[in-house]
């Protein structure tokens, strides 16, 4: 499936600046893979050490947050639009 | 410590607004988002179009995280209305209103300004920042009619 990626700012300087970027996947955990792959700036941005999705990003399918779904085993469909998004927090 | 660019400027309902949903959120931090214009290159001028009080997912009296679903929907709404999120409160329930060092540590957002809320005395404090590489500069908070 093809879909499409937006890029919070902070990420935007590992994928040569684009907002947006087309991945391929069944799954977003997929999605991330590919996306990792052409861009290896984004490993360990997206996805954590244990290959669980980053306690500080937040990620979209459509206007769903894949937490509330399958996290990164949420599939996925032609031109679904996955949004990531820096989480908000402090103390 | 002189004030850096831009002033934070708020309408009287808007404080008003941020302040009570500090209370509200008593006993634990309470957080909300702050929408305005931007330039060209994504720095905000300081106007305050739209707050949107959100929800702490820690539900916590020393930490807090926007509930993602409010972030989604107050960047939504944001861009809707032409503008951009600029921003972020949240309260401190018994300290001053000044980043912590979790503040400084989580603060991703360079163009952002950082608006803390201490309601650690009997009248409530509101203060803001720029944290930018660690660096923390007050901005300046005008209040119109306060």
């Amino acid at each position: 499936m093809a879909v499409e990626v937006k890029l919070p700012t902070l990420l935007r300087v590992h994928a040569d600046g684009a907002s947006s970027v087309t991945a391929e996947g069944v799954t977003v955990g997929e999605v991330f893979a590919a996306l990792t792959d052409r861009h290896p700036g984004l490993a360990g941005n997206l996805v954590d050490g244990d290959g669980k999705l980053h306690k500080f990003v937040n990620v979209y399918r459509n206007d769903d947050d894949i937490r509330y779904l399958d996290s990164l085993d949420t599939k996925v469909a032609d031109g679904d639009i996955i949004s990531v998004i820096p989480a908000v927090a402090g103390g | 410590m002189p004030f850096v660019e831009p002033t934070l400027r708020l309408s009287l309902a808007q404080y008003r607004g941020i302040v009570a949903h500090c209370y509200d959120g008593l006993p634990h931090e309470a957080c909300g988002l702050i929408a305005g214009p931007v330039d060209a290159s994504g720095e905000p001028n300081g106007d305050v179009g739209f707050i949107y009080p959100c929800t702490n997912a820690d539900e916590s009296a020393r930490t807090y995280t926007v509930d993602s679903r409010d972030l989604l929907r107050s960047m939504r709404d944001a861009e809707s209305r032409g503008e951009e999120l600029v921003g972020v409160w949240h309260s401190h329930t018994h300290t001053d209103a000044y980043p912590s060092d979790t503040d400084v540590r989580q603060a991703m957002e360079p163009h952002w300004v950082y608006v803390i809320v201490s309601l650690k005395h009997a009248e409530p404090v509101m203060r803001a920042y720029r944290v930018r590489d660690g660096r923390i500069e007050e901005v300046a908070v005008d209040v119109a009619g306060l």
